[in-house]
């Protein structure tokens, strides 16, 4: 492999692990949604099981 | 948006991507001067012009939230600069690893063209501390959307300035001769790898723009149960 190969490839290496990290990154927030979700959920049956 | 719109610009940018590279790197041919290395370009030119295109994005809405005074455009123009943030450190490091292959050096503080880019590049990543440093509101809305449309200044700037510039050794291939500058093969490339990656910004937009939509309701229903 050529120098020039070694840095292109490099190139278009690093735009996908960027974009992979952006996934990760995105699963992390989801997974905190969904334990907001469930925590306003829980939040909400206690209240009506209260009243 | 609907979400189906979503998956197809998804799907939209998985299918052009893989193409347009698998094209890059086994169809075009090897330019004459740069070689081997000009192929960086059919992924660092596009990711600078979907940075550019992010960034007037985001003063569009940054605009109508002015105009209409609607609340909703202030997250659209937010995560526009978010997505054009993102494409902007990706042209950041791919152009340097271009600079480093062609020239020798990672980055050439004498070329207009780098340095104008870094400029709005940081320009708009001092957007989020403008933004994070007022209470959310209208009022952070407008301050937010009027230093949106002032950053959009800075883009024709940044994209003529190789053009204006003298002792160029940044190449310019978009000029009034495109033609004699690029083959049909290579123009072709270029093309699906761009259309490509506005498919990927406007996919990585519409699910960020979700998740923040869903973010803010669910602050508004904590604060509604609490």
């Amino acid at each position: 492999m050529t120098s020039a190969e070694k840095y292109v490839t490099a190139a278009y290496l690093v735009v996908l692990a960027v974009v992979l990290a952006y996934i990760v990154i995105y699963a992390f927030k989801l997974s905190r949604l969904e334990r907001e979700v469930s925590e306003l959920a829980e939040l909400a049956k206690r209240r009506k099981d209260a009243a | 948006m609907p979400n189906s719109r979503a998956v197809a610009l998804a799907a939209a940018a998985a299918g052009l991507l893989l193409v347009g590279i698998t094209l890059a790197f086994y169809w075009v041919p090897n330019a004459p001067l740069e070689g081997f290395r000009q192929r960086i370009f059919y992924i660092h030119v596009p990711i600078a012009l979907t940075a550019y295109a992010c960034f007037f994005w985001a003063a569009w809405k940054a605009l109508r939230l002015l105009w209409t005074r609607d609340q909703r455009y202030d997250l659209e123009s937010y995560t526009a600069v978010h997505m054009g943030v993102i494409f902007g450190i990706l042209t950041l490091v791919t152009g340097s690893i271009w600079a480093r292959t062609s020239w020798g050096v990672w980055w050439s503080w004498g070329e207009r063209q780098l340095v104008l880019f870094l400029v709005l590049f940081l320009f708009y990543s001092a957007y989020f501390m403008l933004r994070f440093s007022v209470d959310p509101g209208p009022r952070r809305a407008s301050m937010s959307a009027v230093y949106a449309l002032f950053g959009v200044v800075l883009i024709p700037v940044s994209f003529l300035a190789i053009r204006l510039a003298e002792g160029l050794i940044h190449p310019v291939v978009f000029d009034r001769d495109v033609g004699s500058n690029l083959a049909g093969s290579q123009l072709l490339t270029f093309l699906i790898c761009f259309a490509g990656m506005l498919a990927l910004a406007g996919s990585l937009y519409t699910n960020e723009l979700t998740g923040k939509r869903i973010d803010d309701r669910l602050s508004e229903l904590r604060e509604a149960l609490s």
